[in-house]
């Protein structure tokens, strides 16, 4: 047992730094004083550190040919551009919301 | 002169493999990319529906953090196994490689029972496909889209059938290992399935974070 843990210590050290970053998300979420917006870079920050830790290390992508790594990516390439594809009708949708939520606070005020 | 020129055409025909050591390999990571392109429609999708609600009560308030908190520390102890039972093979130790793929398949049923009573427990309290609670886990009042209900059943289902897909997968790679199937020097289907069960792994992880902490 001792023997292959030295010879192999990357997994115990990233399930480490997995287990750190999974307490530190735990603790970003629950004050209310972090601002919405710094939560959401964080907790996405600390998502994908998680992410190419598992598929760097446990999944050996570090140690594989460079193509396969790149055909790995794709997905989350594609996956971002979904997202800028939906921005546009994401933010008309947010606005249109805003807006409703608005004029019926205003009904409510008016009687 | 055209012979020799043909022939040494045809050797240039192989092109090395991605993945020299086991074809299989390159066709599991082919089949991960497809699956996280799912994946990544059902998150994309999600985030769209969430943005574009008028209203949408906070997951804290409805679901909870502390079990499925527990679940992902669960899953990455069970990927740590299942990187300890490669090593072992590797080393050509078959009965380690047995029980470490034991102990993977021990927490990918704890992660399954655990889910199994979070949704118990969140349709007794009022999530269902088509409703949401009228009072959150502090007892405060929340209101939000109905599309809370659908979209998150959806989406922890899906990783949970994938889950359930990796038990039965490793199950059948414990029962060849309990064979003496794989040895030191035939060990890539145990190396195949680590890459489908870290998978699992990885998906949950951002699941965990867009659906339950954002």
């Amino acid at each position: 047992m001792e023997h292959s843990d030295k010879e192999h210590p990357k997994y115990f050290r990233i399930f480490w730094i997995l287990l750190a970053l999974t307490i530190a998300e735990v603790l970003v979420v629950i004050p209310d004083w972090i601002p919405t917006s710094v939560k959401f870079i964080l907790l996405i920050g600390m998502a994908c550190s998680k992410a190419a830790y598992v598929a760097l290390y446990f999944m050996h992508l570090k140690f594989e040919q460079k193509t396969l790594t790149a055909i790995a990516l794709t997905p989350f390439i594609i996956c971002v551009f979904l997202v800028f594809m939906l921005l546009p009708d994401l933010m008309t949708d947010a606005r249109n919301a805003e807006e409703a939520k608005a004029e019926t606070h205003a009904v409510d005020t008016s009687h | 002169m055209s012979e020799t020129a043909a022939i040494d055409h045809s050797a240039d025909v192989y092109e090395p493999s991605l993945t020299p050591d086991s074809q299989g390999k390159l066709g599991m990571w082919l089949f991960l990319i497809s699956d996280a392109m799912s994946f990544g429609a059902l998150l994309a999708a999600y985030g769209a529906i969430r943005a574009g609600a008028a209203e949408w009560a906070p997951p804290s308030e409805v679901l909870g953090i502390n079990l499925t908190a527990f679940m992902t520390f669960l899953l990455i102890c069970s990927s740590v196994t299942m990187v300890k039972a490669l090593e072992a093979i590797q080393k050509g130790n078959q009965s380690r490689m047995c029980t470490f793929l034991g102990l993977t398949i021990l927490g990918g049923l704890i992660f399954l029972g655990l889910q199994a009573y979070e949704w118990t427990a969140l349709i007794k309290h009022g999530l269902t496909l088509n409703e949401i609670p009228h009072e959150g886990l502090s007892g405060a009042a929340i209101s939000g889209s109905k599309l809370f209900g659908p979209t998150f059943y959806t989406i922890t289902g899906f990783h949970g059938a994938h889950v359930t897909g990796g038990v039965i997968y490793l199950i059948v790679i414990l029962i060849q290992g309990m064979r003496g199937t794989y040895t030191a020097d035939y060990n890539h289907k145990v190396e195949i399935l680590g890459l489908y069960w870290h998978f699992v792994d990885l998906i949950w992880i951002m699941v965990f974070t867009f659906v339950y902490l954002l």
